[in-house]
């Protein structure tokens, strides 16, 4: 009970987090990207990811909602919709 | 262990939606890389990085107590040097501004003391988070929490932020630097220049908290850049004692475009005195630190290296 617990690495992920959204999630336009990467860089929860020009996408399973990628997005690619939009 | 999408701090945590802190933590050991060991203190990151039994790190952690992560952090390094292998590991000892200002600074101090080869991060969301927004050393004067609550006795917080950049400077610590969740890169940055350095580095990361400042989780980004470009959280660098850089201002903005956006603020909001007071301490800032984009007089001894804003 009271020994050293010990964890294996990157199992967090077992946490589906998408769940937590509550009415918008950001919708990733792919017309004017750039691809910055500033919105990789802001996703407090590291589940953005791209590599060329609007490629860039969110992975809903794990994606919180917080908005923070479509307020770094320098080309307002990005934006908040309702979660049920398409 | 990399992850599939390149990070070392992986998705499935239980911070809050929009916590800067999850956003600084995956920054910093994205750039320290593989070859990274991290001692933490208790406190939010703690807490939602490691929901027994599963951990979001890609890299050895550990956590032993709330007071003693620079301790632990110690003898990580001391026994990594005993067997050789100190180079090719970094090693980190990272706390939010409750363990790093008050309750590990005793630990803190020691291993800078000894002058041990670790990075220290503090992630600063100026107060006990995770326990419900308790005032700490680094919350801000006036700043409304659960024990500096505001009423006909009390404004908020009475005393300004304890100055930890200059307290580790005072240790001789090489590399100190103030960095901020609305600044991504140039935290990454500051992480890269830090582990180039040998002995101790201290760099404190600016971390919005949407529950402890009461925000909208969108403007966790913008209230980080607006606290920068206030002047109330100047990005500054010191190299062996001496400020090296400052992110100069390009447009100086009032303290209430900052403090507008807060809950933890609100009384001050209503306050011509207050928002004066609060004023007085960014103009401080901006001319201790040399924040203006042009030297007010020409002719005074110059900061060296200033770098421009971007
Ligand atoms: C010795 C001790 N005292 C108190 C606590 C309770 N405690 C756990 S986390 C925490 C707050 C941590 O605040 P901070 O270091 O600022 O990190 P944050 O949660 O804000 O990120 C407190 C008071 C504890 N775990 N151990
Ligand atoms: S809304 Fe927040 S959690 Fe979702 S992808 Fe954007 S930054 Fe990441
Ligand atoms: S309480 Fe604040 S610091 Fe803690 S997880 Fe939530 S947003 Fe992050
Ligand atoms: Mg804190």
């Amino acid at each position: 009970m009271f020994g050293p617990l010990i964890s294996k690495a990157a199992t967090a992920k077992a946490n589906k987090t998408g769940s937590w959204r509550v009415e918008v999630k950001p919708k990733f336009l792919q017309k004017d990207c750039i691809a910055c990467k500033m919105c990789v860089l802001i996703c407090p929860e590291a589940c953005v990811s791209g590599e060329a020009k609007n490629t860039y996408l969110c992975d809903y399973e794990f994606c919180k909602g917080c908005g923070n990628c479509a307020a770094i997005c320098p080309k307002k690619d990005i934006s908040m919709v309702k979660e049920e939009e398409k | 262990m990399a992850q599939e999408n390149g990070h070392l701090f992986s998705s499935g945590h239980t911070a809050c939606a929009g916590c800067g802190q999850a956003i600084a933590a995956r920054l910093v050991v994205d750039v320290t890389g593989k070859n990274t060991i991290i001692a933490n203190n208790t406190g939010c990151l703690e807490v939602f990085s490691t929901k027994y039994p599963e951990s979001a790190w890609g890299v050895p952690w550990i956590h032993s107590l709330f007071e003693n992560a620079a301790a632990v952090a110690s003898g990580i390094e001391a026994a990594l040097k005993f067997l050789g292998q100190k180079e090719k590991t970094t090693v980190i000892c990272q706390a939010g501004d409750g363990g790093t200002a008050d309750i590990g600074l005793q630990a803190l101090s020691g291993m800078w003391e000894r002058g041990h080869d670790i990075l220290s991060i503090c992630y600063d969301n100026e107060a006990y988070m995770n326990t419900g927004v308790q005032r700490s050393g680094l919350t801000p004067f006036e700043t409304s929490t659960s024990t500096t609550p505001v009423g006909k006795q009390s404004l908020g917080n009475p005393r300004p932020k304890k100055p930890m950049p200059e307290i580790a400077v005072a240790h001789g610590v090489a590399y100190v630097a103030t960095a901020s969740s609305g600044y991504p890169q140039d935290i990454q940055k500051k992480i890269k220049k830090a582990i180039s350095i040998k002995g101790p580095k201290y760099i404190q990361i600016h971390v919005p908290c949407p529950l402890g400042w009461r925000h909208d989780s969108e403007l966790t980004y913008d209230i980080a850049k607006l606290a920068v470009e206030t002047g109330l959280y100047p990005l500054i660098e010191y190299e062996n004692g001496k400020l090296t850089a400052v992110r100069k201002l390009s447009k100086i903005k009032p303290v209430e475009e900052y403090l507008k956006f807060q809950g933890r603020f609100k009384h001050i909001i209503n306050s011509p005195e207050q928002i004066k007071q609060i004023q007085a301490i960014a103009d401080y800032n901006i001319e201790r630190y040399g924040l203006r984009p042009e030297p007010v007089n020409p002719s005074a001894p110059q900061p060296v290296n200033t770098q421009t804003k971007v």
